[in-house]
């Protein structure tokens, strides 16, 4: 295993980091199950007991991984654009923000112009219009023709009515 | 003939123009999907699941199974066309079809893949409706303990018996089945894990989770990858028509796809790509021009893009006739089915009969508007690779969004929708696979639902587990098919397992 020269070191910090989350998870579940009776009917397993096996399966990967930190050689990962997928995220998260108060079809332009963004459009005087055209094309079809209920707010008004 | 018989009905049934017509959809949009790389079928039908919420069952679902199988025929574009796979069935046939576009061959690449597709398609389906009554006998006289087996197959086959460990395909799956506890139990009705969040007493949707993961966590990949890959469209040259002798090194390597796909895709192995390469492997050794492979062999092509297409046909019988998906795309389907009320399996052929035959028969009409699609209509199709990135991708992550937004806009589950999507895109980095997460949280209930009925029956005892010859048998196949590979890893065969991965459909 040792003599090449591998860009990444040991331990592997991402699988430490995973080790982790999977204990937490798995502590959550037990403590989750510990609460619930222990009702097991007939077949002598109850919900907390099919809870409490997979609780103890997450704690077991999670030692598995801790391990395998220590002994296997990492992957090497694909470099990874950080901002661009930042802006990705964040179009999402302006859209949850923004969804009750300005409506379907201004929130998800935000989306729309910020995913454009992180994907290499970087002019947002030009692509939020763009999204603004876009999203309210698909609010039409999809709550005008197809009945979907989306959140509408002052465009969706001026352009559809009630 | 019973089969025919109903077959019969099923394709009157299917004539109604109404269906036609979703039919029409779903095999325009499984193209468009296919073509496109990045987005696959399953993501599709997640996406379509609130839409047709209120609309005829039957039709739905007539067009969720025109979407997987144009899916399987789109892909095959962009593999020759792109050198990218459209789809994760594909990555064979960018072996040999790029090349063979490279050397000005596109056209009969395109070609044999489409006719392949439609051969393999009209076998593969026609075995389905002949098998599926089979099946369906034979299921009815499983119990508990055997549907508990051939879960428990199915989950070490989707999640560790291919890929690069089975450490991280069992960490997907378990996670899977973790957010399948949330919610009410379905046996007792007790709450778990949620905390008292009245939204999480539902549980998380199968949806939300799919187009998280298959979405988001694809669009924030390629934002992240974007600056590594710039791959150059090849303008289809030439005549689309195959030459005699494209024609008689195609048609062996079509039906041998067949043969090879269909039981790939209707065993519970894991995806249709397994067939591909299995095919691949099949018409390299088989073949009288062994110097032309790697450098645009037609059989190359031709085989795999049947078996991708057998397999997809045959991941329905096993869906239909036991309710088990063996896929991502099967697995939403599954959640299709349910989201109308109906459970696949074999009470499905006696309870609705009249939708699984039309069903079944649209498939039959769905594979021949495929051939017309994408055979006269290619060139179209090809114009669907030049959309540029930023504009493709803001349009997938706003329809992606519509679907929960449609279903069910609270904040709770749109946030949901952003931490899976986040979760996604860091599984994706880190290399861990996505589909054992949806197939877990699919099936986890199901499965738990039989073992504990199963233990019901036997007040406690757990050897009834192994008690039948066939869950023994199952039982002892899923222990291979989890400990066999992880040998093979460890003397350092393992690059053959990681190239089957099956990713997404």
């Amino acid at each position: 295993m040792s003599g090449y020269n591998y860009p990444q070191r040991r331990p592997d910090g991402a699988a430490l980091v995973v080790a982790g989350l999977l204990a937490a998870f798995g502590g959550v579940i037990l403590w989750d199950a510990a609460r619930l009776h222990a009702s097991g009917g007939y077949a002598g397993v109850g919900p907390g007991d099919v809870a409490r096996w997979i609780g103890y399966a997450l704690l077991g990967l999670a030692l598995w991984s801790a391990v395998a930190a220590f002994r296997e050689t990492p992957m090497r990962l694909p470099r990874q654009d950080v901002p661009a997928v930042l802006w990705v995220a964040g179009g999402l998260l302006a859209q949850i923000l923004l969804l009750k108060t300005v409506g379907f079809t201004i929130a998800t332009a935000l989306l729309f112009a910020f995913t454009a963004r992180g994907f290499g459009k970087r002019n947002l005087a030009m692509t939020i219009p763009v999204g603004i055209v876009f999203s309210l094309a698909v609010y039409v079809v999809f709550a005008g023709f197809l009945k979907l209920t989306l959140p509408s707010g002052l465009l969706e008004h001026l352009f559809v009515g009630k | 003939m019973e089969a025919l018989s109903f077959l019969m009905q099923g394709l009157s049934a299917a004539m109604d123009p109404m269906l036609l017509l979703y039919a029409l959809i779903g095999v325009t949009l499984g193209t468009a999907v296919g073509v496109l790389p990045g987005i696959g079928p399953a993501l599709t039908v997640a996406l379509l699941l609130p839409v047709t919420y209120g609309h005829d069952p039957a039709g739905s679902l007539i067009m969720f199974a025109g979407i997987y199988y144009g899916g399987m025929y789109g892909g095959s574009t962009t593999s020759i066309l792109l050198n990218t796979p459209g789809e994760s069935a594909s990555i064979i046939t960018a072996l040999e079809g790029n090349k063979m576009a490279r050397a000005g061959r596109g056209g009969p690449a395109l070609a044999t893949a489409a006719i392949g597709s439609f051969i393999a398609g009209l076998i593969a389906t026609l075995a389905l409706a002949f098998m599926a009554p089979y099946v369906v006998k034979i299921a009815l006289a499983f119990g508990p303990r055997d549907y508990f087996a051939l879960m428990c197959l199915a989950f070490i086959t989707v999640s560790s018996a291919f890929g690069d460990s089975a450490r991280k395909g069992l960490i997907s799956l378990f996670i899977g089945l973790a957010l399948a506890l949330v919610g009410i139990d379905q046996l007792t009705g007790q709450a778990r894990l949620s905390f008292g969040v009245p939204q999480l007493l539902d549980g998380i949707e199968v949806t939300t989770l799919a187009v998280a993961m298959f979405a988001l966590g694809e669009a924030f990949f390629v934002a992240g990858c974007r600056a590594t890959n710039d791959e150059q469209v090849i303008a289809v040259k030439g005549s689309v028509w195959m030459t005699a002798q494209d024609w008689a090194r195609s048609w062996k390597a079509w039906l041998r796809g067949t043969v090879i796909g269909f039981p790939i895709g209707a065993l519970p192995a894991g995806g249709a790509e397994i067939g591909t390469f299995l095919s691949y492997a099949a018409e390299k050794r088989l073949t009288k021009h062994p110097e032309e492979f790697g450098k645009g062999a037609i059989e190359g092509v031709a085989g795999p893009e049947a078996a991708n297409n057998a397999s997809a046909a045959g991941t329905l019988v096993p869906l239909l006739t036991l309710g088990l998906p063996t896929s991502a795309t099967a697995a939403i389907m599954l959640a299709g089915f349910q989201q109308f009320g109906l459970q696949p399996g074999p009470l499905l052929f006696v309870t609705s009969p009249q939708l699984v035959w039309s069903l079944i028969a649209s498939l039959l009409i769905a594979n021949v508007m495929l051939l017309v699609l994408n055979l006269p209509l290619i060139g179209l199709w090809v114009r669907l690779l030049t959309i540029p990135k930023p504009w493709l991708y803001a349009g997938i992550m706003v329809f992606a969004t519509l679907g929960t937004i449609g279903a069910n806009p609270s904040p709770v589950e749109l946030t949901m929708l952003l931490i899976f999507g986040l979760m996604g895109y860091l599984m994706r980095v880190h290399g861990y696979p996505i589909a054992p997460v949806v197939v877990g949280l699919i099936l986890g209930p199901m499965a738990e639902q039989q073992l504990r009925r199963a233990l019901a029956i036997s007040q406690g005892d757990v050897t009834t587990l192994v008690g039948s010859p066939l869950s023994a048998t199952l039982l002892v196949c899923a222990a291979l098919a989890l400990i066999v590979p992880m040998i093979l890893r460890m003397r350092g065969r393992g690059q053959v397992l990681s190239q089957l991965a099956a990713d997404e459909d």
